[in-house]
């Protein structure tokens, strides 16, 4: 990743896109984790999540966020690889199942024994827009052997109504941003889906533009 | 002129400053007087009033084509807040796009000064246009809700909102005030309306009005506010205004009264929701109709009550 391209573009494009396209409603700025290892688990609605997340932090800070990203989606052409490795400053990860349990992580311990912030999304995809998909378990067995790693639960509303999957067209929602307190450790991955989907449903009904007129 | 400003709204300018001078220097004394009392709000609330208005002082006096696309940024920003609250159809993503679309071509008329395209440009053409487009899409599922909902809101943030920016093409009749003066006036009364009826309410409210959408709008902060705002306005009018003395006691009522209405009727839509603010663009106060509900009722209805008086 070069530090210097990431920090132009969060300055010049992600900040003003997310500032007046986007506009933000964020609650409990404060539990952003500002360093690392720790990881920033949030639900996934747009490509515009990553966006939001790596507008909220400080330029200083911004090299240390590494979006945990399916490698056969964002490498899977030239230009797209060489913007998402060395700009977004992406960690590829394989969906395929094809790779060694014990490999599939390497990168991702790397990172955080270097003091990153990773970003997972544990939907694993977008998905449809606005709704949570199933969570999975990936997240658990990157950090059941580290004692060092703080979970920070993270959820975006209105994402999916600026720019759903799919759609080209982008259209101005102010969204939500919730930032949930450390997860507690767990034992088991059954125990930490439940926590994580406890913490997203209640980050998500305190979300402006989350609305419950129906 | 002073400052390119003509100069009753240049001293109108100087007296808000003032005023936001004395606020912000009663701010830093407060914690010194009482050191364990939490003042932190009322300073994000003060500096989100010295955000404001330096900004619309900075457009107002270099006027022209800048005052009025400072505007259109309000709407804009007005109308994505009103539309990321309210629920609308994933299959309306393009209707509200167009939705978008109608504030340069309203400002355009506006800029160019063209009355009877300005008043039913969003009345009418959008009206019909918005539920053509979504025909279009084919969705019939939700509706008669989502074109209601989408056509209230550009009425509301950008029709009702885009009346501040007509007082400014006005042809000029009170040449010490200009169409600065106009929008100094239907800001200043709208805004210093809701605070004295908050400061009366505080004093002597008891007698609530509709506690079911806003406990603490009271009868006697009503009637406060509306005796502060008329002697006020009946003042100021003929300095800032091409208003009588007696014009200007009726525009402090109306501005009163309706500034009232616009206030609980943005408070009924967020307890529809169940929010309190309708956003954080301005710490504070909360969102950006936070703090314009009340003119959206003002602005519209003041502006028709001098153009027919005097235009």
């Amino acid at each position: 990743m070069n530090r210097i391209l990431k920090v132009v573009f969060v300055l010049v494009i992600v900040r003003p896109l997310v500032l007046v396209l986007l506009g933000l409603n964020i609650r409990d700025r404060t539990k952003l984790p500002l360093k690392g290892p720790a990881i920033i688990a949030a639900n996934h609605n747009s490509h515009l999540d990553t966006m939001v997340l790596f507008s909220l932090y400080p330029l200083s800070r911004v090299h240390k966020l590494r979006p945990v990203a399916a490698a056969d989606y964002f490498l899977s052409n030239r230009f797209l690889a060489w913007f998402s490795l060395n700009v977004i400053g992406i960690i590829p990860i394989s969906r395929t199942g094809t790779t060694n349990k014990e490999d599939i992580f390497t990168d991702c311990h790397q990172a955080l024994d270097q003091g990153d912030i990773l970003i997972l999304f544990p939907e694993g995809t977008r998905g449809e827009p606005e709704q949570t998909s199933r969570l999975k378990k990936g997240i658990y067995y990157l950090v059941k052997d580290r004692s060092d790693v703080q979970i920070i639960p993270v959820v975006t509303h209105g994402l999916g109504r600026a720019l759903p999957r799919g759609e080209a067209l982008f259209v101005p929602f102010n969204c939500d941003v919730a930032i949930g307190d450390a997860l507690t450790p767990v034992s088991s991955s059954n125990e930490l889906i439940k926590l994580l989907s406890t913490s997203y449903t209640y980050l998500l009904e305190n979300c402006l533009t989350y609305n419950k007129l129906d | 002129m002073i400052a390119n400003v003509p100069e009753y709204s240049f001293y109108a300018m100087g007296g808000v400053i003032g005023v936001l001078v004395v606020s912000t220097i009663i701010q830093f004394l407060l914690p010194l007087k009482n050191p364990d009392k939490d003042y932190s709000e009322l300073r994000q609330r003060i500096t989100s009033w010295w955000w404001i208005i330096g900004l619309l002082f900075v457009f107002l006096a270099v006027g022209g084509t800048a005052a009025i696309v400072f505007f259109a940024f309000i709407s804009f920003l007005a109308l994505k807040e009103f539309i990321s609250i309210v629920p609308t159809r994933q299959a309306d993503r393009n209707v509200v796009f167009w939705a978008y679309l109608s504030i340069p071509f309203q400002y355009y008329w506006v800029a160019i000064g063209w009355y009877g395209m300005f008043i039913i440009f969003i009345p009418v053409y959008m009206f019909l246009l918005f539920p053509m487009r979504m025909v279009l899409k084919g969705e019939t599922e939700g509706f008669i809700k989502a074109a209601g909902i989408l056509h209230w809101s550009v009425m509301l943030t950008v029709f009702s909102v885009s009346h501040v920016a007509y007082l400014l093409v006005l042809p000029v009749n009170n040449e010490l005030a200009g169409g600065v003066g106009l929008v100094l006036f239907l800001l200043f009364m709208t805004q210093f309306n809701d605070v004295s009826q908050y400061v009366w309410g505080k004093l002597f409210g008891k007698h609530k009005i509709i506690p079911k959408v806003s406990p603490n709008k009271t009868w006697e902060g009503f009637l406060g506010g509306l005796l502060t705002i008329t002697l006020v306005a009946g003042f100021v009018a003929p300095y800032l205004t091409p208003l009588t003395q007696f014009q200007g006691l009726i525009a402090g009522i109306l501005i009163s009264i309706s500034g009232f209405f616009g206030d609980v009727v943005i408070s009924s839509v967020k307890r529809d929701l169940h929010i309190k603010d309708s956003g954080n663009l301005l710490p504070g106060h909360g969102g950006i109709l936070d703090r314009m509900d009340s003119l959206i009722y003002t602005s519209p209805l003041f502006f028709h009550y001098i153009y027919y008086l005097h235009f």
